[in-house]
């Protein structure tokens, strides 16, 4: 009798299909990287597969330049702003979605599912002229803010999907013991769900990391972000390709670190929680 | 699971309500309040009725940009949910390779927009790019800043590149998640490899596809830094799509009037969609 058939992929060559199609993954950001070891004079004279004199020239220049580096820690600081507020404001609400029933519930979760859908470029303008108003221009709460648009949505509906995998015996058996709503929730029911949390705050720095539009529009010189300061040096004539890249390079380095740690989780945090 | 109806649960909701009302509701009406009035500066408005959206609904440059943005969602979805489940496919199922294949494949869908698009402006350009230069050694006329046919090509297969990997992902999950029993049965009636994709991995990943496509349909839809990163919407208007021509009008010229119009427009055709991706996911929650 034959071994227990495990799931074998079509013929031999399979892994030629994944290894091909890293490698078209990865050759662009390989040649990020190349250049970004590059003097610039290289870059434009010279085609050279890797480095000829490595430098590490450009790399200094970002982190000597308050200009560069403070770009880097402006987008941290609203990443990390609305991550904490997104799931903060998403746990209690996930927890009513996955267990009650109540007036407008459905609604309300589509309702939030089209925030999540809605193209940027519609809020711009008025997100400008709004946070304008309250004097929240060029601060990085705004863009905090502005990103729970598509965050908080995200938020409820990852943390819905893994609130309901828990069963809710859980919660009665807590409240018969006595223990109160709140002193349950922290205690008992947030250590059950910590994976969801996880992934959750994941996807909520991931959107904010990547998101240009909004941040660039809500801000000028105090909060912009490093996405914002690289287009800047873009349209700026005579570039400085090799610094570009190092600072491409640069903001590349926290998903890549983060990654690791919820790459079971990926696929369900994209389908909202929903696998 | 059994929910039991409680009102008061909309006192945990309400920390969500406050934060979206900001973020969203207050913006959309201040849209809203632009899209039916007209300005001569001074920040005096007159009443424009639905002037705006008339002109909007007759100018060319909208359906243009609409028509555009249409094809590149469907070229999009042509290549990459395909291509994403031909990958999952023939993805390691266990051992090493399988964290090193999510860690790398996911890759791409971490790095911010802009850069996405820096990379691909720098990988392209003929002179100093490494695909732009060998496909000019090779003798191939090949020039994204002029040639709007290589500004598609270039701006398409970024995004292939971009979020090929979420198609990838989602199927894999799916994939996974099928019992081994199913594959022994087949082996044990002698089903072949195309039998057991079509009559068992098939059915048990159109879930996970289903939210592929739509996600893919609805970012493609709005799609704005990457294109505009690379091409800044041209050359001419060839890659000016829905949420460049937005931004152009309403922060660029600052036609507030037409710009809400369109934004009104491009957010019930977004309304629209999103209620068929919910329709679809809810009524496959209650099937499972």
């Amino acid at each position: 009798m034959a071994s227990p058939m495990k799931y074998k992929p079509a013929g031999n060559f399979s892994w030629l299909v994944s290894t091909i199609y890293i490698i078209f993954l990865l050759l662009p950001i390989y040649w990020l990287i190349n250049m970004s070891f590059k003097e610039n004079a290289e870059i434009t004279g010279t085609f050279s597969l890797w480095p000829q004199n490595p430098t590490l020239r450009n790399y200094t220049v970002i982190f000597t330049d308050p200009s560069w580096y403070s770009g880097y820690i402006n987008s941290i600081i609203y990443v990390v702003m609305n991550t904490v507020i997104s799931v903060l404001a998403a746990l209690p609400a996930a927890y009513a979605f996955s267990r009650y029933r109540f007036l407008g519930d459905k609604h309300l979760f589509f309702w939030l599912l089209t925030n999540r859908m809605a193209p940027p470029a519609v809020f711009a303008l008025p997100f400008f002229q709004l946070y304008s108003a309250f004097g929240l221009i060029d601060t990085h709460i705004a863009v905090a803010l502005a990103h729970c648009l598509f965050n908080v949505p995200l938020a409820v509906w990852i943390l819905e999907g893994f609130m309901s995998g828990v069963p809710k015996e859980i919660d009665e058996t807590a409240y018969i013991d006595g223990y109160s709503f709140p002193r349950f929730f922290v205690r008992i029911f947030m250590p059950l769900i910590a994976s969801g949390i996880g992934v959750a705050a994941f996807f909520c720095f991931m959107f904010s990391w990547v998101e240009l539009l909004l941040a660039r529009t809500l801000t000028t010189t105090a909060a912009k972000p490093i996405s914002a300061i690289m287009t800047r040096t873009v349209s700026a004539a005579g570039m400085d390709w090799g610094v570009l890249a190092a600072a491409g390079v640069l903001t590349i380095v926290p998903g890549a670190l983060v990654i690791y740690f919820v790459r079971n989780y990926i696929a369900k945090g994209f389908a909202l929680g929903r696998v | 699971m059994e929910k039991t109806w409680n009102n008061k649960a909309w006192f945990l909701v309400l920390p969500v309500l406050l934060l979206v009302a900001f973020s969203a509701v207050i913006p959309l009406m201040t849209v809203v309040n632009y899209s039916v009035q007209d300005t001569f500066g001074n920040n005096e408005f007159f009443w424009a009725g639905t002037d705006w959206f008339d002109d909007m609904l007759h100018s060319d440059r909208f359906w243009e940009a609409l028509q555009r943005n249409l094809l590149f969602s469907f070229i999009i979805l042509a290549l990459e949910i395909p291509l994403g489940i031909f990958i999952a496919l023939n993805m390691p199922k266990k051992g090493i390779g399988v964290p090193v294949c999510l860690v790398l494949m996911a890759l791409p869908l971490l790095i911010p927009w802009n850069v996405v698009g820096t990379i691909w402006q720098v990988f392209g350009r003929v002179d100093i790019g490494l695909l732009g230069h060998t496909l000019w050694a090779l003798g191939i006329d090949y020039n994204y800043v002029r040639d709007p046919i290589d500004a598609w090509i270039t701006v398409i297969i970024m995004d292939v590149w971009h979020w090929t990997s979420l198609v990838v992902l989602l199927c894999y999950a799916g994939l996974v998640s099928i019992p081994d029993a199913y594959y022994q049965a087949a082996k044990i009636d002698g089903a072949s490899r195309w039998s057991v994709f079509r009559y068992i991995q098939l059915p048990k990943m159109k879930r996970v596809l289903l939210i592929a496509v739509l996600l893919r349909f609805m970012d493609s839809f709005m799609i704005y830094t990457e294109p505009f990163v690379v091409t800044g919407g041209g050359p001419g208007n060839s890659t000016t799509f829905l949420s460049i021509d937005l931004v152009k009008m309403a922060v660029g010229q600052f036609d507030l009037g037409p710009a809400a119009a369109m934004s009104i427009i491009y957010f019930l055709i977004i309304l629209l969609l999103s209620w068929v991706f919910y329709t679809v996911m809810t009524s496959s929650d209650a099937n499972q």
